[in-house]
Protein backbone atom coordinates (compact mmCIF):
# COMPACT_ATOMS: atom_id res chain seq x y z
CA UNK A 1 0.00 0.00 0.00
CA UNK A 2 1.38 3.32 -0.74
CA UNK A 3 0.96 5.49 2.24
CA UNK A 4 -1.41 8.15 1.86
CA UNK A 5 0.24 10.53 4.51
CA UNK A 6 2.72 12.03 1.83
CA UNK A 7 3.28 13.48 -1.64
CA UNK A 8 4.87 11.98 -4.24
CA UNK A 9 6.74 13.18 -7.42
CA UNK A 10 7.04 11.47 -10.85
CA UNK A 11 10.81 10.63 -10.20
CA UNK A 12 9.84 8.60 -7.66
CA UNK A 13 10.60 9.94 -4.40
CA UNK A 14 7.79 10.41 -1.84
CA UNK A 15 7.75 13.79 0.41
CA UNK A 16 6.46 14.18 3.76
CA UNK A 17 5.51 17.48 5.14
CA UNK A 18 5.60 18.56 8.72
CA UNK A 19 5.69 21.83 9.62
CA UNK A 20 8.04 23.54 7.73
CA UNK A 21 10.34 20.08 7.50
CA UNK A 22 10.07 17.92 5.05
CA UNK A 23 11.38 14.21 4.81
CA UNK A 24 12.56 12.84 1.34
CA UNK A 25 12.70 9.22 0.73
CA UNK A 26 12.25 6.99 -2.14
CA UNK A 27 9.18 4.69 -3.30
CA UNK A 28 8.29 0.97 -3.24
CA UNK A 29 8.53 1.08 -6.93
CA UNK A 30 11.64 2.70 -7.02
CA UNK A 31 13.60 0.56 -4.71
CA UNK A 32 11.98 -2.83 -6.70
CA UNK A 33 13.30 -1.20 -9.93
CA UNK A 34 16.50 -0.51 -8.67
CA UNK A 35 17.18 -3.99 -6.76
CA UNK A 36 19.23 -4.74 -4.37
CA UNK A 37 20.63 -1.29 -3.29
CA UNK A 38 24.20 -1.49 -1.76
CA UNK A 39 25.46 2.18 -1.22
CA UNK A 40 23.53 5.58 -0.65
CA UNK A 41 25.46 8.96 -0.89
CA UNK A 42 24.14 11.19 1.50
CA UNK A 43 24.53 15.80 1.18
CA UNK A 44 25.95 17.36 4.46
CA UNK A 45 23.81 18.54 7.28
CA UNK A 46 23.55 22.23 6.43
CA UNK A 47 23.90 21.53 2.50
CA UNK A 48 21.12 23.83 0.32
CA UNK A 49 19.32 22.93 -2.49
CA UNK A 50 16.93 24.49 -5.24
CA UNK A 51 13.97 23.03 -6.41
CA UNK A 52 14.89 20.05 -9.05
CA UNK A 53 18.48 19.48 -7.35
CA UNK A 54 20.40 16.20 -7.07
CA UNK A 55 20.66 15.60 -3.40
CA UNK A 56 21.65 12.55 -2.75
CA UNK A 57 22.45 8.97 -5.12
CA UNK A 58 21.44 5.80 -4.40
CA UNK A 59 23.29 3.06 -5.67
CA UNK A 60 22.13 -0.85 -7.01
CA UNK A 61 24.44 -3.47 -7.62
CA UNK A 62 23.84 -2.33 -11.20
CA UNK A 63 23.31 1.07 -11.44
CA UNK A 64 23.94 4.46 -9.45
CA UNK A 65 20.16 6.69 -9.49
CA UNK A 66 20.53 10.45 -8.80
CA UNK A 67 17.82 11.63 -6.05
CA UNK A 68 15.81 14.83 -6.98
CA UNK A 69 14.62 17.17 -4.49
CA UNK A 70 11.31 18.74 -4.76
CA UNK A 71 11.83 20.83 -1.84
CA UNK A 72 14.03 24.13 -1.94
CA UNK A 73 15.87 24.13 1.50
CA UNK A 74 18.81 23.18 3.46
CA UNK A 75 19.53 19.36 5.28
CA UNK A 76 18.88 19.23 8.69
CA UNK A 77 19.03 15.39 9.34
CA UNK A 78 20.38 12.45 7.75
CA UNK A 79 19.56 8.98 8.12
CA UNK A 80 22.52 7.96 9.38
CA UNK A 81 21.67 4.36 9.30
CA UNK A 82 22.00 3.82 5.66
CA UNK A 83 25.46 4.12 5.71
CA UNK A 84 25.76 0.33 7.56
CA UNK A 85 22.61 -0.40 5.77
CA UNK A 86 21.34 0.67 2.52
CA UNK A 87 18.99 -2.28 1.77
CA UNK A 88 17.10 -0.96 4.65
CA UNK A 89 15.40 1.04 1.58
CA UNK A 90 14.49 -2.17 -0.05
CA UNK A 91 13.40 -3.73 3.34
CA UNK A 92 10.75 -0.57 3.68
CA UNK A 93 10.57 2.25 1.77
CA UNK A 94 8.83 4.80 2.99
CA UNK A 95 9.92 3.86 7.02
CA UNK A 96 13.56 4.82 5.27
CA UNK A 97 13.97 8.10 4.53
CA UNK A 98 17.48 9.61 2.73
CA UNK A 99 16.87 13.18 4.32
CA UNK A 100 15.09 15.96 6.28
CA UNK A 101 15.23 19.21 5.40
CA UNK A 102 14.03 22.45 6.37
CA UNK A 103 12.36 24.06 3.07
CA UNK A 104 11.49 27.52 2.06
CA UNK A 105 9.61 26.51 -0.92
CA UNK A 106 7.91 23.49 -2.32
CA UNK A 107 6.04 23.20 -5.62
CA UNK A 108 3.23 21.48 -5.32
CA UNK A 109 1.59 21.90 -8.67
CA UNK A 110 4.21 18.69 -9.20
CA UNK A 111 3.27 16.32 -6.88
CA UNK A 112 0.89 13.64 -6.36
CA UNK A 113 -1.40 11.54 -3.73
CA UNK A 114 -1.30 8.58 -3.06
CA UNK A 115 -3.78 7.22 -5.70
CA UNK A 116 -2.48 9.46 -8.73
CA UNK A 117 1.12 8.06 -7.91
CA UNK A 118 -0.36 4.35 -8.10
CA UNK A 119 -1.98 5.43 -11.31
CA UNK A 120 1.41 6.86 -12.49
CA UNK A 121 3.38 4.53 -12.09
CA UNK A 122 0.50 1.46 -13.32
CA UNK A 123 0.53 3.98 -16.72
CA UNK A 124 4.30 3.77 -16.96
CA UNK A 125 4.39 0.04 -17.39
CA UNK B 1 9.02 -4.33 -24.26
CA UNK B 2 6.77 -5.37 -27.33
CA UNK B 3 9.20 -3.81 -29.44
CA UNK B 4 11.95 -5.85 -28.03
CA UNK B 5 13.56 -8.78 -29.60
CA UNK B 6 12.57 -12.48 -27.38
CA UNK B 7 14.76 -15.32 -26.75
CA UNK B 8 13.18 -18.61 -27.18
CA UNK B 9 12.81 -18.49 -23.41
CA UNK B 10 11.20 -15.58 -23.13
CA UNK B 11 7.92 -17.40 -21.15
CA UNK B 12 9.94 -18.79 -19.13
CA UNK B 13 11.52 -16.38 -17.95
CA UNK B 14 7.77 -14.50 -17.77
CA UNK B 15 6.73 -18.05 -15.95
CA UNK B 16 10.45 -18.15 -12.97
CA UNK B 17 9.24 -14.44 -12.50
CA UNK B 18 12.22 -12.62 -14.06
CA UNK B 19 12.54 -8.80 -14.56
CA UNK B 20 12.76 -7.94 -17.64
CA UNK B 21 14.33 -5.72 -18.72
CA UNK B 22 15.75 -4.09 -22.36
CA UNK B 23 19.46 -5.40 -22.65
CA UNK B 24 21.05 -4.19 -26.43
CA UNK B 25 17.23 -5.01 -27.78
CA UNK B 26 16.56 -7.75 -26.25
CA UNK B 27 13.93 -8.82 -23.31
CA UNK B 28 15.93 -10.62 -21.03
CA UNK B 29 15.97 -10.93 -17.40
CA UNK B 30 18.46 -9.16 -15.06
CA UNK B 31 17.42 -11.60 -12.19
CA UNK B 32 14.69 -13.48 -10.64
CA UNK B 33 15.01 -13.68 -7.63
CA UNK B 34 18.14 -11.03 -6.56
CA UNK B 35 21.19 -10.32 -8.39
CA UNK B 36 23.46 -11.50 -4.96
CA UNK B 37 22.03 -14.30 -4.60
CA UNK B 38 22.36 -15.48 -7.75
CA UNK B 39 25.55 -14.64 -8.13
CA UNK B 40 26.28 -16.76 -4.73
CA UNK B 41 24.58 -20.00 -5.93
CA UNK B 42 27.12 -20.08 -9.38
CA UNK B 43 30.03 -19.65 -7.11
CA UNK B 44 29.10 -22.17 -4.72
CA UNK B 45 26.33 -24.41 -6.37
CA UNK B 46 25.17 -23.98 -9.72
CA UNK B 47 23.15 -21.47 -11.74
CA UNK B 48 21.15 -21.35 -15.26
CA UNK B 49 21.81 -18.84 -17.59
CA UNK B 50 19.35 -17.96 -20.98
CA UNK B 51 22.50 -16.58 -23.42
CA UNK B 52 20.31 -17.21 -26.34
CA UNK B 53 20.46 -13.67 -27.77
CA UNK B 54 24.52 -14.28 -28.59
CA UNK B 55 25.14 -14.41 -32.05
CA UNK B 56 26.00 -18.02 -34.08
CA UNK B 57 27.74 -18.09 -37.16
CA UNK B 58 28.90 -20.62 -39.40
CA UNK B 59 31.54 -20.99 -41.21
CA UNK B 60 31.55 -23.26 -44.08
CA UNK B 61 33.77 -24.05 -47.32
CA UNK B 62 37.53 -24.94 -48.48
CA UNK B 63 39.03 -22.03 -47.54
CA UNK B 64 37.38 -22.21 -43.67
CA UNK B 65 40.32 -22.47 -41.84
CA UNK B 66 42.85 -19.82 -43.99
CA UNK B 67 39.46 -17.24 -43.84
CA UNK B 68 39.60 -17.37 -39.98
CA UNK B 69 43.30 -17.51 -39.25
CA UNK B 70 42.97 -13.97 -41.63
CA UNK B 71 40.44 -12.56 -39.22
CA UNK B 72 41.21 -13.23 -35.75
CA UNK B 73 44.00 -12.51 -33.85
CA UNK B 74 44.42 -15.69 -32.17
CA UNK B 75 45.88 -18.71 -33.71
CA UNK B 76 43.69 -21.67 -34.71
CA UNK B 77 46.46 -24.02 -36.21
CA UNK B 78 46.83 -26.06 -33.24
CA UNK B 79 43.39 -26.52 -32.74
CA UNK B 80 42.16 -30.04 -33.42
CA UNK B 81 37.98 -30.94 -34.01
CA UNK B 82 35.65 -30.20 -30.71
CA UNK B 83 37.73 -27.68 -29.69
CA UNK B 84 36.74 -24.04 -29.04
CA UNK B 85 39.08 -21.18 -28.87
CA UNK B 86 38.93 -17.69 -27.64
CA UNK B 87 39.70 -14.71 -29.68
CA UNK B 88 39.77 -11.04 -30.32
CA UNK B 89 38.96 -10.14 -33.80
CA UNK B 90 40.88 -6.42 -35.17
CA UNK B 91 40.34 -3.42 -37.45
CA UNK B 92 43.10 -2.58 -39.37
CA UNK B 93 43.68 -0.23 -36.71
CA UNK B 94 44.00 -2.76 -33.58
CA UNK B 95 40.14 -1.87 -32.73
CA UNK B 96 38.79 -4.51 -31.49
CA UNK B 97 35.19 -5.60 -34.02
CA UNK B 98 34.31 -8.35 -31.18
CA UNK B 99 35.66 -10.88 -28.96
CA UNK B 100 34.43 -14.31 -30.50
CA UNK B 101 34.72 -17.96 -29.36
CA UNK B 102 35.85 -20.44 -32.83
CA UNK B 103 34.20 -23.80 -32.31
CA UNK B 104 35.94 -26.18 -34.64
CA UNK B 105 33.85 -29.03 -36.18
CA UNK B 106 36.54 -29.50 -39.08
CA UNK B 107 39.04 -27.61 -41.09
CA UNK B 108 36.04 -26.73 -43.19
CA UNK B 109 33.52 -26.39 -40.82
CA UNK B 110 33.56 -24.04 -37.67
CA UNK B 111 31.05 -22.03 -35.82
CA UNK B 112 31.96 -18.47 -34.04
CA UNK B 113 29.78 -17.37 -31.08
CA UNK B 114 29.77 -13.84 -31.34
CA UNK B 115 28.25 -11.17 -28.72
CA UNK B 116 24.64 -10.39 -29.27
CA UNK B 117 24.70 -7.03 -30.28
CA UNK B 118 27.81 -7.21 -32.26
CA UNK B 119 26.54 -10.45 -34.57
CA UNK B 120 24.97 -8.15 -37.41
CA UNK B 121 28.22 -6.40 -37.42
CA UNK B 122 30.43 -9.16 -37.12
CA UNK B 123 28.34 -11.07 -39.86
CA UNK B 124 28.94 -7.75 -42.02
CA UNK B 125 32.70 -7.33 -41.15
CA UNK B 126 32.64 -11.28 -42.04
CA UNK B 127 31.33 -11.45 -45.71
CA UNK B 128 33.23 -8.29 -46.28
CA UNK B 129 36.57 -9.23 -45.55
CA UNK B 130 35.75 -13.30 -47.45
CA UNK B 131 36.82 -11.85 -51.02
CA UNK B 132 38.48 -14.20 -52.50
CA UNK B 133 38.49 -16.72 -49.92
CA UNK B 134 36.00 -19.98 -51.07
CA UNK B 135 33.72 -19.75 -47.64
CA UNK B 136 30.15 -20.01 -46.85
CA UNK B 137 28.94 -17.72 -43.93
CA UNK B 138 25.60 -18.40 -42.72
CA UNK B 139 24.32 -16.36 -39.52
CA UNK B 140 22.19 -18.99 -37.59
CA UNK B 141 21.50 -16.83 -34.43
CA UNK B 142 17.97 -17.18 -34.58
CA UNK B 143 17.57 -20.70 -34.76
CA UNK B 144 19.90 -21.41 -31.67
CA UNK B 145 19.27 -21.53 -27.98
CA UNK B 146 21.71 -21.56 -25.72
CA UNK B 147 22.17 -21.94 -22.29
CA UNK B 148 24.52 -21.51 -19.79
CA UNK B 149 24.71 -23.91 -16.74
CA UNK B 150 27.86 -22.69 -14.45
CA UNK B 151 29.15 -23.25 -10.64
CA UNK B 152 31.24 -25.89 -9.21
CA UNK B 153 28.32 -28.25 -9.17
CA UNK B 154 27.71 -28.43 -12.99
CA UNK B 155 28.19 -31.93 -13.54
CA UNK B 156 25.64 -32.57 -10.42
CA UNK B 157 23.21 -31.54 -12.17
CA UNK B 158 24.00 -32.70 -15.85
CA UNK B 159 24.61 -36.40 -14.50
CA UNK B 160 20.51 -36.66 -13.92
CA UNK B 161 20.25 -36.29 -17.08
CA UNK B 162 21.81 -39.58 -18.48
CA UNK B 163 24.82 -38.24 -20.05
CA UNK B 164 27.79 -39.53 -17.51
CA UNK B 165 30.81 -39.76 -19.73
CA UNK B 166 29.67 -37.32 -22.62
CA UNK B 167 30.33 -34.25 -21.17
CA UNK B 168 33.77 -32.78 -22.46
CA UNK B 169 36.37 -33.36 -19.29
CA UNK B 170 38.32 -30.36 -21.36
CA UNK B 171 37.98 -26.94 -20.92
CA UNK B 172 37.58 -25.53 -24.10
CA UNK B 173 36.19 -28.69 -25.77
CA UNK B 174 33.26 -29.73 -26.95
CA UNK B 175 30.83 -32.40 -27.44
CA UNK B 176 28.58 -31.72 -30.68
CA UNK B 177 26.18 -34.56 -30.48
CA UNK B 178 24.76 -34.94 -26.82
CA UNK B 179 21.44 -36.13 -25.68
CA UNK B 180 19.95 -34.39 -22.51
CA UNK B 181 17.49 -36.47 -22.35
CA UNK B 182 17.14 -37.52 -25.70
CA UNK B 183 16.99 -33.86 -26.79
CA UNK B 184 19.92 -33.44 -28.97
CA UNK B 185 22.20 -30.32 -28.35
CA UNK B 186 26.09 -29.28 -28.63
CA UNK B 187 27.75 -28.96 -24.84
CA UNK B 188 31.35 -26.89 -24.41
CA UNK B 189 33.10 -26.32 -21.62
CA UNK B 190 33.03 -22.93 -21.66
CA UNK B 191 31.50 -20.13 -19.57
CA UNK B 192 31.79 -16.43 -18.91
CA UNK B 193 31.42 -16.60 -14.64
CA UNK B 194 35.18 -17.52 -13.36
CA UNK B 195 33.57 -21.11 -12.42
CA UNK B 196 33.43 -24.48 -14.01
CA UNK B 197 30.68 -25.24 -16.27
CA UNK B 198 29.52 -25.72 -19.23
CA UNK B 199 27.34 -23.86 -22.40
CA UNK B 200 24.58 -25.69 -24.21
CA UNK B 201 23.18 -25.00 -27.60
CA UNK B 202 20.21 -26.58 -29.18
CA UNK B 203 17.99 -25.62 -31.75
CA UNK B 204 15.56 -22.47 -30.65
CA UNK B 205 12.21 -25.40 -30.38
CA UNK B 206 14.25 -27.00 -27.37
CA UNK B 207 15.26 -24.66 -25.46
CA UNK B 208 12.44 -24.07 -23.42
CA UNK B 209 12.21 -27.99 -22.81
CA UNK B 210 16.36 -28.02 -22.03
CA UNK B 211 15.94 -25.45 -19.33
CA UNK B 212 13.07 -27.03 -17.94
CA UNK B 213 14.70 -30.33 -17.35
CA UNK B 214 18.05 -28.57 -15.55
CA UNK B 215 15.78 -26.59 -13.29
CA UNK B 216 14.52 -29.79 -12.43
CA UNK B 217 17.53 -31.66 -12.15
CA UNK B 218 19.06 -29.25 -10.18
CA UNK B 219 16.93 -28.64 -7.64
CA UNK B 220 18.73 -31.03 -5.10
CA UNK B 221 21.36 -28.77 -5.13
CA UNK B 222 19.58 -25.42 -4.76
CA UNK B 223 20.64 -24.32 -8.93
CA UNK B 224 19.05 -21.02 -9.34
CA UNK B 225 18.05 -19.25 -12.37
CA UNK B 226 20.23 -16.52 -13.01
CA UNK B 227 19.54 -13.09 -14.71
CA UNK B 228 22.03 -11.23 -16.88
CA UNK B 229 23.02 -9.06 -13.40
CA UNK B 230 24.85 -12.07 -12.04
CA UNK B 231 26.60 -12.93 -15.56
CA UNK B 232 27.61 -9.10 -15.30
CA UNK B 233 28.72 -9.22 -11.30
CA UNK B 234 30.38 -12.38 -12.05
CA UNK B 235 32.36 -11.87 -15.02
CA UNK B 236 33.77 -8.81 -13.52
CA UNK B 237 34.56 -10.30 -10.68
CA UNK B 238 36.78 -12.83 -12.82
CA UNK B 239 37.75 -9.80 -14.99
CA UNK B 240 36.36 -11.11 -17.93
CA UNK B 241 36.49 -8.58 -20.15
CA UNK B 242 32.82 -7.50 -22.00
CA UNK B 243 32.54 -5.92 -25.24
CA UNK B 244 31.70 -2.51 -25.34
CA UNK B 245 33.59 -2.03 -21.73
CA UNK B 246 36.91 -3.56 -21.73
CA UNK B 247 36.89 -3.61 -25.53
CA UNK B 248 35.54 -1.10 -28.27
CA UNK B 249 36.48 0.30 -31.77
CA UNK B 250 38.44 2.15 -29.76
CA UNK B 251 40.13 -0.16 -27.43
CA UNK B 252 42.95 -2.95 -29.17
CA UNK B 253 42.70 -6.48 -27.13
CA UNK B 254 46.57 -5.83 -26.06
CA UNK B 255 45.65 -2.66 -24.31
CA UNK B 256 42.73 -4.63 -22.47
CA UNK B 257 45.59 -7.02 -21.83
CA UNK B 258 44.30 -9.77 -23.72
CA UNK B 259 47.68 -10.19 -25.18
CA UNK B 260 47.79 -14.66 -24.79
CA UNK B 261 45.16 -14.43 -27.50
CA UNK B 262 47.38 -12.35 -30.01
CA UNK B 263 49.56 -14.82 -31.66
CA UNK B 264 51.84 -12.04 -33.65
CA UNK B 265 54.27 -14.81 -34.84
CA UNK B 266 51.25 -16.13 -37.26
CA UNK B 267 51.88 -14.72 -40.90
CA UNK B 268 49.13 -12.68 -40.83
CA UNK B 269 45.74 -11.56 -39.74
CA UNK B 270 43.55 -8.29 -39.59
CA UNK B 271 45.14 -5.17 -37.23
CA UNK B 272 48.58 -7.48 -36.83
CA UNK B 273 50.53 -4.57 -37.96
CA UNK B 274 48.74 -2.55 -35.56
CA UNK B 275 48.79 -4.86 -32.57
CA UNK B 276 52.99 -5.26 -33.30
CA UNK B 277 52.98 -1.84 -31.75
CA UNK B 278 53.71 -1.01 -27.87
CA UNK B 279 50.32 -0.41 -26.30
CA UNK B 280 50.11 2.98 -24.61
CA UNK B 281 47.53 2.09 -22.27
CA UNK B 282 46.99 -0.74 -20.50
CA UNK B 283 44.19 -2.44 -18.36
CA UNK B 284 44.11 -2.38 -14.64
CA UNK B 285 42.40 -3.38 -10.93
CA UNK B 286 41.37 -0.97 -8.67
CA UNK B 287 39.92 -1.36 -5.08
CA UNK B 288 38.87 1.85 -3.42
CA UNK B 289 39.99 2.79 -0.02
CA UNK B 290 37.49 5.91 0.17
CA UNK B 291 33.59 4.84 0.53
CA UNK B 292 32.09 5.09 -2.83
CA UNK B 293 31.33 2.80 -6.02
CA UNK B 294 33.29 3.70 -9.47
CA UNK B 295 30.81 2.10 -12.50
CA UNK B 296 31.82 2.76 -15.92
CA UNK B 297 33.70 5.57 -17.68
CA UNK B 298 34.99 7.88 -14.17
CA UNK B 299 38.19 9.60 -15.11
CA UNK B 300 41.04 8.17 -13.28
CA UNK B 301 43.96 10.65 -11.59
CA UNK B 302 47.18 10.25 -10.27
CA UNK B 303 47.54 13.44 -8.35
CA UNK B 304 46.53 15.92 -10.72
CA UNK B 305 46.75 14.19 -13.84
CA UNK B 306 44.12 12.78 -15.50
CA UNK B 307 45.57 9.01 -16.52
CA UNK B 308 42.65 7.13 -17.70
CA UNK B 309 39.09 6.37 -17.15
CA UNK B 310 37.27 2.59 -15.51
CA UNK B 311 35.80 0.77 -18.41
CA UNK B 312 33.88 -1.33 -15.21
CA UNK B 313 32.91 -0.90 -12.15
CA UNK B 314 30.75 -2.04 -8.77
CA UNK B 315 30.71 -4.05 -6.15
CA UNK B 316 32.58 -7.44 -5.77
CA UNK B 317 29.79 -9.88 -4.27
CA UNK B 318 32.57 -12.72 -3.82
CA UNK B 319 35.77 -11.34 -3.03
CA UNK B 320 34.61 -8.26 -1.18
CA UNK B 321 34.87 -4.41 -2.01
CA UNK B 322 33.96 -1.75 -4.22
CA UNK B 323 36.51 -2.86 -7.60
CA UNK B 324 36.83 -1.07 -11.10
CA UNK B 325 38.84 -2.17 -14.68
CA UNK B 326 40.05 0.78 -15.55
CA UNK B 327 42.49 1.98 -18.88
CA UNK B 328 45.08 3.71 -17.77
CA UNK B 329 48.25 5.15 -19.54
CA UNK B 330 50.87 2.47 -19.71
CA UNK B 331 53.19 5.61 -18.09
CA UNK B 332 51.50 5.29 -14.05
CA UNK B 333 51.73 1.24 -14.61
CA UNK B 334 53.71 1.23 -11.39
CA UNK B 335 51.70 3.68 -9.24
CA UNK B 336 50.34 2.01 -6.52
CA UNK B 337 47.51 5.00 -5.49
CA UNK B 338 44.95 6.17 -8.13
CA UNK B 339 42.02 8.34 -7.53
CA UNK B 340 38.75 8.03 -9.17
CA UNK B 341 36.52 11.20 -9.95
CA UNK B 342 33.00 9.77 -9.02
CA UNK B 343 30.74 12.45 -9.42
CA UNK B 344 32.57 15.50 -9.13
CA UNK B 345 34.23 13.73 -5.70
CA UNK B 346 38.25 12.23 -6.07
CA UNK B 347 37.95 8.36 -4.25
CA UNK B 348 41.10 6.82 -3.54
CA UNK B 349 41.49 3.59 -4.88
CA UNK B 350 44.39 1.27 -4.77
CA UNK B 351 45.70 -0.80 -7.76
CA UNK B 352 44.75 -4.50 -7.08
CA UNK B 353 45.86 -7.31 -9.52
CA UNK B 354 43.49 -8.77 -11.88
CA UNK B 355 41.48 -11.27 -11.93
CA UNK B 356 39.79 -9.90 -8.82
CA UNK B 357 38.37 -13.41 -8.65
CA UNK B 358 39.84 -16.72 -9.24
CA UNK B 359 38.56 -20.30 -8.71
Amino acid sequence: MTPTDRKYTKEHEWLLIEGNTVKIGITDHAQEALGEIVFVELPGVGDEFEIGDSFATVESVKAASSIYTAAKGKVIEINEKLDAEPEAINQDAYANYLVVMEFSEIDESQLMSAAEYDEFVKSEE
Amino acid sequence: MDSLKKTPLYDTHVKLGGKMVDFGGWALPVQYSSILEEHKAVRERAGLFDVSHMGEIFVEGKDAFSFLQHMVTNDLTSMTENRCRYSPMCYENGGTVDDILVYKFSDTRYLLVVNASNTDKDYEWLVKNSAGFDVKLENQSASWAQLALQGPKFMEVLNKLNVEGEIPAKNYTFNPEIKLNSVPCLVSRTGYTGEDGVEIYCKAEYGERIHEMLMEAGKDIGMLPCGLGARDTLRFEASMPLYGHEITADITPKEAGLGFAIKLNKEEFIGKEALMEEPKRVRIGLKLIDKGIAREHYDVYVGDKLVGFTTSGGIAPTVGGNLAMALVCTCVKDEQIFEIEVRNKRLKAEKVALPFYKR
